[in-house]
């Protein structure tokens, strides 16, 4: 059996185009387990819900998706910061966070979805705006819109968080609580301060990749069950809590997912996540670029 | 107490509650209380794992499923009696423990966690596409009506589950006064001081994980002929995940008792709640529960009973 050279480039661009999009889901992750080491297994269930909040306003005022996402985001972060004082008084403070906390992040995500499902049903839904049908084509070369906007936008906003971590005060403060919280508070800086904010900025990620998520595909509540092992896995992959290797994994899940729905049918996809996160798990948990 | 003389003690209690259960000859009464029988064996068995080393399991569906499906493809290819399906369907279960454990658990506790929701995602995809047990069509299993000695089909499912709960429940209480129950409450209180001191922490956790995952294989089993009809989204429905993780939380996790007393308090609520309100519903209630007793009641039920007994002397 030949393969036609054209099938395997779309395959690849498309995988690409998935790829940055992967990138947006998982940055909060990045943030919260790779520097904050703390585990929230109810991220997708955040995005989801940021998802809904497109959804709605769509629905009833007309508003473009991923424009509702950068107008909550302030409520996003609200509500992150909130969390991070539940965790950290309740678990963190304690020592707990390792059996209880899980089990607290277990139960949001639970309760997430399910009020999800009590207000809206398990139907899907989805946005409507002027370029989801659209596409861009160059030759044999087909960019479908829906893919290339939530792509090129993830990627601004993993350029700028990058920019945020590395060159500003909050965001080295940020990468100083990762290596050395006791230290920070020897500088006379307030780490639970500093890791609040860290936090909510990663949940404020989930409005945005909530957006990018029903552009690119109709949602509903239990999708988001589908994107903890995805972006576990591009987490640990990249190596926890760098950006750049966020995006490495991100790509790679989403070329090795484009070309299994290609070539094997996409009712394997969602096994692929979870299956290359076992085996990272298993023989490189540092991850690629991980020393 | 002697082990020996708690499982003579438990299976007297687990013959009263048999002989009730008959006495009242209600069907719906065996139909209902399989379901909660299930949730002690599977919140008893997340416990010997979650609770005695502190190491969480998120994949309980995963373990649950994989005793079903045994007994979905034995049904196909060769049937055979339940005890012998709970035997084999306990063992795959327990194997397939140890290799998630053998590949996570000498990472950090938060690996383990994630690989094993990772492990539900990745053995529903393989069912869905597997179309001998059913695909993602689903299997149709046809039960016999009665059974030699004990009649009712649903009154000798019921007893099986029964029995599987003072075995469970025998087996965490055994190993909580014994070395291997101290060897894991070292892990869970301090593992790198634990392993400083010689525990073999590594071993001691593959022996819980693989205890753990036998038991949920085991309570899976009988499953597709309690149901009738299995389809995945049902063997790896999210109840099972949220409940086993629920139920030990709620109740109390450093014993025996906290499992049970959750679990049968959980799925009574559920049961009723499932007839008088709804199925989403329901589970919207152990969500809340599980996240309010963990944030104000960290020890559980047994916790704010010990807490008020103590205050009282």
């Amino acid at each position: 059996m030949s393969i036609p050279i054209e099938l395997i480039i779309n395959a690849l661009i498309a995988g690409l185009l998935l790829g940055g999009f992967y990138a947006a889901v998982t940055v909060g992750v990045s943030i919260s387990f790779g520097i904050l080491d703390i585990v929230n297994i109810a991220h997708p269930a955040f995005i989801i819900f940021g998802s809904y909040i497109a959804y709605i306003v769509n629905a009833t005022f007309g508003v473009d998706p991923i424009l509702t996402g950068i107008i909550v985001l302030p409520a996003f972060y609200a509500f992150g910061a909130a969390i991070y004082q539940v965790y950290y008084e309740s678990f963190e403070r304690r020592g707990q966070d390792s059996l209880r906390g899980l089990a607290f992040f277990f139960g949001l995500l639970f309760i997430t979805e399910v009020g999800l499902i009590l207000v809206f049903g398990v139907d899907y839904r989805y946005v409507s705006a002027p370029y989801i049908d659209q596409s861009i084509n160059i030759g044999f070369v087909n960019l479908p819109m829906r893919m290339l906007i939530p792509c090129v936008i993830s990627l601004l906003m993993l350029a700028i968080l990058q920019f945020l971590l590395s060159r500003t005060f909050i965001g080295r403060a940020i990468m100083a609580v990762a290596q050395d919280q006791l230290a920070l508070q020897l500088m006379a800086a307030d780490p639970i301060k500093v890791k609040r904010v860290a936090f909510a900025v990663s949940i404020a990620t989930t409005a945005m990749a909530g957006a990018f998520l029903i552009i690119i595909q109709p949602v509903e509540p239990s999708v988001g069950r589908e994107y903890i092992g995805r972006v576990f896995a591009i987490c640990v992959l990249g190596g926890l809590g760098s950006l750049p290797g966020t995006l490495i994994g991100a790509m790679l899940l989403g070329i090795i997912e484009s070309f299994t729905a290609t070539f094997y049918g996409p009712s394997w996809a969602p096994a692929v996540g979870f299956g290359l996160l076992l085996l990272t798990l298993a023989f490189r948990p540092s991850g690629l670029l991980g020393r | 107490m002697h082990s020996s003389v708690f499982l003579v003690i438990a299976t007297a209690v687990g013959a009263v509650i048999y002989a009730l259960a008959h006495w009242l000859a209600n069907d719906y009464l065996f139909f209902a209380g399989y379901t909660v029988l299930q949730f002690i064996v599977l919140a008893t068995a997340w416990n010997i794992l979650g609770g005695y080393t502190g190491y969480v399991n998120f994949g309980s569906a995963a373990f649950f499923a994989l005793g079903a499906y045994t007994s979905v493809f034995f049904h196909k290819a060769y049937p055979l009696p339940i005890p012998v399906l709970i035997l084999i369907g306990g063992t795959i279960a327990g194997l397939v423990g140890l290799g998630t454990g053998y590949l996570t658990l000498r990472l950090r506790g938060a690996f383990f966690a994630i690989a094993t929701l990772a492990l539900a995602v990745v053995l529903q995809t393989l069912i869905v596409n597997w179309d001998f047990v059913g695909g993602s069509r689903g299997a149709y299993i046809i039960r016999p009506r009665e059974i030699a000695v004990i009649g009712n089909y649903i009154q000798y499912l019921f007893l099986i589950m029964l029995a599987l709960c003072v075995i469970a429940i025998t087996v965490a209480r055994a190993i909580e006064r014994s070395r291997l129950g101290y060897g894991f409450a070292t892990i869970r209180d301090d593992e790198l001081a634990a392993e400083a001191s010689g525990v073999p922490t590594l071993k001691l956790k593959l022996i819980a994980t693989a205890l753990s995952g036998a038991f949920m294989g085991m309570a899976g089993a009988p499953f597709p002929y309690y149901i009738g009809y299995l389809e995945p989204s049902s063997a790896f429905g999210l109840q099972y995940a949220v409940n086993s993780i629920a139920m030990p939380m709620i109740g109390g996790t450093t014993s025996w008792i906290g499992p049970l007393i959750g679990a049968i308090l959980l799925g009574t609520l559920q049961q009723v709640a499932t007839v008088t309100v709804s199925s989403a519903v329901n589970l919207l209630i152990v969500g809340v529960l599980l996240v309010a007793f963990v944030i104000i009641a960290p020890k559980g039920i047994v916790g704010l009973v010990e807490d008020s007994w103590r205050r009282k002397k």
